[in-house]
């Protein structure tokens, strides 16, 4: 389903630095893997580039066969929109909406009718365990509430791909447990693909492989 | 070892609190410079009328010379068989006899100041009122001998021996420039003998005014209650300098308003630091926390955030005083001291700083911006700093919604101050009503928004659907970003409507109290110009004239604290006055035994509690006359009072038959051009007079009130230009904030275009709400303006006149702008790294 060939990325500037060189990935629906690596080799970046935020130097990026280094910043956009989810370590919920809106955002972008979305979205709600919590707004959930509700918004729109950059970073360990359990149950019930960005061991362990990116490019964890 | 120590330590709290400024430039400058245009505008203002009455005192001094009491009455003049009275009396060592008139100079509008004086009383009295070593000393007594003050002769561009001409009735007369005076005020005055100027003004046995000097040992008090118990009816006798106070009343009104005009500019300034530093603390509110970690108090966040605001406001001050003083001395130079409204005409001073005025100016430029800046300080202060380290809790302190009852309770009390009278001759409870009101509005804005913004129904497009829910769900931000905006457009709202309802008011007056075809005024530019009954008689003869009515105007002091209450006799040529006059209310029929009617202007009755049907007596030739008052007219002419008798009954009462304008109803066939050529024709000096179509006087007069409004104009255009600037540093700093939010939007597959019509469209909903907000509370603001300020400051009622085209222009126009402000804005903020934005925790 995801195929990164050859993959490079190198920043500009007075001091340029090579992040990635000659990344080589393939995902199946349904996989669920974990992407480690020492910090500043370039993890986020790799997230980054898959997500069409930013333009690899070198290498091609296919999504279900579609090279998403040749499309343009809308094109980008709209195939995010469908097929990607997110779930970032500070949550980015938006504090001006409820739970239920907030977690409607990408059905709402993706134009699903409004009977369906707030079906869609109370399931969602349900399946991450904050069933009846669909008024509340953001400033009375916990952190561990508030990065489910995060991963119901993340896979609302059944999409492909989930790309989760240390989603328990700000998470105490109980807290991060049940997210990650939430996550994998998640992933694997909608079939999707999963990257999952962090540097905890006990959360890697709940990827199905893990790879470790380095200077070199991406090779398999022992 | 302390020393070394301390240094660092020093350094970096300077840092800390330097730093955040030094951080956004932009909109430190954008703060600075609304607060240094408000001082500067207030600062100006303030040094032009001090040095206008300034000058104004300094020549009522020379003036006064060295009396102990004055006696005046009406601006005609008394009998000067007062004068051997008075001198003769034991306590008075000696009384000095002044014929006082503002002499018409032909060719020119500025008339100059005329004084007959008793050159051997003045001497002993008024020393600066007498010339400088006369070469021939009985130049003193000579009755064509004229001395000017070295500014009349400056602005005369006259020299002893020259020749100046001075209109009397309609001819002119011819004095000699014997000398200068020793005054050097800089008002343009002439001093003549008592005699000749008795005689060259057609006055004779009448004098103006009598200085009086005690002997030593006197009771004043006791002479002044003497001397007032003999005085005939409508003199008055006072203390010396009285009439300096009487004279600033005069344009006590026109200088607090423009004062306020100015002050509003800093008002507004205050509302931009309010909102710039608000949201300077929510972009900082997990920095703010951090310190909170470390051990600041909540009251050295909010004395830190306060001191900000202090720099802000001294920054602004000191650039405002400087440029204040720049601005002065150039309107100065360019306009004069009465900025065009005439209220000081004459006078030409000189410019200097005064240092009270620039240390109250620097204060209330620190003090407004110490004012913006103590929400965002108090905020602050009380955020918890463990919610507010987490990222994005910034966007809760617009959530919250604060209790209605404080903009509740400012409302109604600013709704119970306009039912408070004048203090001191000032609308200052109108003023704070204003004030009130306006916090008021702003305090209760997020509810507002909230309740607005609830009934509005979701969009489909996605921008739009955020757009409202964000602004659903974070009502603060609507006080925020408006607060400068509701102000400076409320403001200028309100100035409008008051304007053209002015001007509209003014306008239907003018077509009302000008229904003849042709007008003759000799007072244009003097006192002196008069048609005597002869002139009368030719005028009224003319084939041309179908009908002539007569007008004489008199000023009487009725009261020592109030300036002069103009005369008017008036012939009405048999129609029913109540007619013809733009009365305001009922008319009173005075019945058979009734004394004569009088119509009493507004002013008359705010100042001196007239009302109709009341019967009221009249100083005329130091005799005592009851009148009915049969109505309340308006009279846009004259702010301090009027009253219109029966011209007649005046004669009758007083046995003065000249007459100082004439409306003229033209006979079949004959055309303003032709009566005025058969006047000029058929009466010598009649050149001298200015004549006026109905249609040329009211194109001038409304020229005069389009250059008096220019002043405000401006002053308006600069407030709403520091709106302007805080709607637009505002949205910026808004939007700015909201960046780790567009990063996300971004990710989950919000296009920039999407986000830039969401950011339209908040920019669009909140500024609708901000206009109509504005627009509604302008409307309010302008009935206190027209109703309480204007009816209080100026004693004349108008009627409501909203220019609603206009208004509805400028909203669309100032619509347009926001959304662009708020669409360029989010190109800024979209410009930002979005994968960097949802990384970052501040």
């Amino acid at each position: 389903m995801l195929v990164l060939d050859k993959l490079a990325k190198t920043y500009a500037g007075a001091r340029s630095r090579s992040v990635l060189r000659g990344v080589d990935l393939t995902l199946a629906a349904g996989e669920y893997i974990a992407v480690m690596g020492e910090s500043g080799i370039g993890k986020s970046t790799l997230l980054n580039l898959i997500a069409g935020l930013d333009a690899p130097d070198a290498g091609s990026i296919r999504l279900d066969g579609v090279e998403l280094t040749r499309l343009d910043d809308d094109a980008a956009t709209l195939l995010r929109r469908k097929s990607m989810g997110f779930v970032f370590q500070a949550f980015h919920i938006l504090p001006y909406l409820s739970l239920a809106q907030n977690v409607a955002l990408p059905l709402v972008l993706n134009r699903v009718a409004e009977d369906e979305a707030a079906a869609r979205t109370h399931a969602m709600l349900a399946a991450v365990g904050l069933a009846g919590r669909e008024a509340s707004m953001p400033r009375e959930l916990s952190g561990g509430e508030l990065q489910r509700a995060a991963i119901a918004r993340a896979l609302v729109h059944s999409p492909k791909l989930l790309l989760a950059d240390e989603p328990t970073g700000n998470l105490d360990p109980d807290s991060a447990a049940q997210v990650l359990a939430l996550l994998r149950a998640q992933v694997k019930t909608r079939n999707a693909a999963c990257i999952l960005v962090t540097h905890s061991q006990a959360a890697a362990a709940t990827a199905d492989r893990i790879v470790v990116l380095t200077a070199q490019g991406l090779r398999e964890a022992g | 070892m302390r020393a070394t120590m301390r240094a660092p330590l020093a350094l970096s709290r300077a840092a800390l609190f330097l730093a955040p400024l030094a951080q956004h430039k932009g909109r430190l400058a954008v703060s600075v410079l609304a607060i240094a245009l408000g001082v500067a505008l207030g600062y100006a203002v303030q040094l032009i009328n001090a040095v206008a009455l300034n000058e104004f005192s300094q020549a009522v001094r020379s003036l006064a010379g060295e009396a102990d009491l004055e006696i005046r009455g009406p601006r005609a003049g008394f009998d000067e068989m007062l004068y051997a009275r008075v001198a003769r009396m034991a306590q008075v060592a000696v009384a000095s006899p002044v014929l006082e008139a503002e002499a018409k100079l032909p060719g020119r509008k500025e008339p100059l100041h005329l004084l007959g004086v008793d050159a051997f009383r003045a001497a002993q009295v008024q020393p600066a009122l007498i010339g400088s070593a006369p070469a021939d000393l009985l130049d003193l007594l000579r009755p064509d001998a004229i001395f000017l003050s070295p500014a009349a002769a400056d602005s005369l561009s006259l020299k002893p021996g020259d020749r100046l001409a001075v209109q009397v009735g309609l001819t002119q007369q011819s004095l000699r420039v014997a000398g200068l005076l020793r005054a050097s005020g800089r008002e343009r005055l002439g001093v003549m003998d008592i005699a000749a100027a008795q005689l060259l003004l057609g006055r004779s046995g009448s004098i103006s005014r009598l200085d009086l000097r005690l002997r030593p040992g006197a009771d004043m008090d006791a002479v002044q209650a003497d001397l007032q118990a003999q005085l005939p009816p409508g003199l008055i006798v006072e203390r010396s300098h009285r009439d300096l106070q009487r004279n600033a009343n005069l344009s006590r009104a026109y200088r607090v308003n423009l004062n306020v005009l100015a002050l509003v500019a800093l008002f507004t300034g205050g509302f931009l630091v309010f909102s710039a530093q608000a949201l300077s603390v929510v972009r900082r509110r997990a920095q703010l926390a951090l310190l909170r970690v470390f051990g600041v108090t909540r009251g050295g966040i909010a004395r830190m955030l306060l001191a900000e605001g202090a720099l802000i406001g001294a920054a602004g001050a000191v650039l405002g005083l400087v440029a204040g003083y720049l601005m002065a001395a150039a309107v100065l130079a360019r306009f004069g001291a009465d900025l065009g409204a005439g209220e000081f005409r004459g006078l030409h001073p000189d410019l200097h700083a005064d240092p009270w005025a620039s240390a109250l100016f620097f204060a209330l430029g620190v003090a407004v911006a110490l004012a913006g800046s103590l929400s965002a300080a108090l905020e602050a202060a009380r955020a918890a700093p463990a919610q507010a380290l987490k990222a994005g809790d910034e966007q809760t302190a617009f959530a919250r919604l604060r209790p209605a009852w404080p903009g509740v309770a400012l409302l109604l009390a600013g709704a119970l101050c306009t039912a408070a009278g004048p203090v001191g001759g000032i609308p200052l409870f109108g003023y704070i009503a204003i004030a009130l009101m306006l916090l008021g509005t702003l305090a209760l804005m997020p509810r507002l928004a909230t309740t607005v913004f609830a009934v509005l129904p979701l969009p489909r497009a996605a921008g739009a659907r955020l757009a409202l829910a964000q602004l659903q769900g974070a009502p603060g931000q609507a006080a925020v970003s408006l607060a400068a905006i509701v102000a400076s457009f409320s403001l200028m709202v309100a100035m409008g409507i008051m304007v053209a309802s002015f001007r509209v008011s003014l306008s239907q007056w003018l077509d009302q109290v000008l229904p003849a075809e042709l007008y003759m005024r000799t007072g244009m530019g003097g006192d002196t110009g008069f048609l005597s009954p002869e002139d009368q008689e030719r005028i009224a003869a003319l084939p041309g004239v179908r009908r002539a009515e007569f007008l004489r105007i008199e000023q009487l002091l009725l009261a020592p604290d109030k300036p002069r209450v103009a005369l008017l006799a008036r012939s009405f040529g048999g129609d029913d006055p109540g007619q013809r006059l733009p009365l305001v209310g009922a008319a009173f029929a005075p019945r058979a035994g009734d004394p004569p009617p009088l119509w009493a202007s507004e002013a008359m009755v705010d100042l001196y509690g007239y009302r109709v049907g009341q019967v009221v007596q009249l100083p005329l030739a130091g005799q005592l006359r009851r009148f009915t008052v049969a109505g309340i007219w308006r009279d846009y002419a004259r702010q301090h009072g009027s009253v219109i008798i029966a011209r007649e009954l005046y004669m009758a009462y007083t046995g003065d038959r000249k007459a100082n304008d004439v409306a003229l109803y033209l006979a079949p066939g004959a055309s303003p051009a032709s009566v005025m050529r058969a006047i000029r024709a058929s009466i010598p000096g009649a050149a001298n007079v200015e004549y006026g179509a109905p249609a040329e006087i009211r194109a001038r007069s409304l020229k005069v009130f389009d250059r008096t409004f220019a002043v405000t104009y401006a002053l308006e255009a600069v407030a709403v230009i520091i709106g302007l600037f805080g709607l637009s540093s505002n949205f910026g700093a808004l939007v700015l904030a909201r960046s780790r939010e567009f990063g996300m939007l971004r990710h989950v597959g919000m296009t920039r275009r999407q986000i830039g019509a969401m950011l339209a469209a908040e920019g669009a909903l909140v500024s609708a709400l901000g206009l109509a907000l504005g627009l509604a509370l302008g409307w309010v603001i302008s009935l206190v303006l027209i109703r309480v300020v204007n009816r209080q400051s100026f004693h004349w009622s108008m009627e409501l006149h909203p220019p609603w085209a206009l208004l509805a222009l400028l909203a669309a126009a100032l619509l347009l702008l926001a959304m662009f402000t708020a669409l360029a804005s989010g190109r800024r903020a979209l410009g930002v790294d979005v994968v960097r934005a949802v990384r970052e925790d501040w």
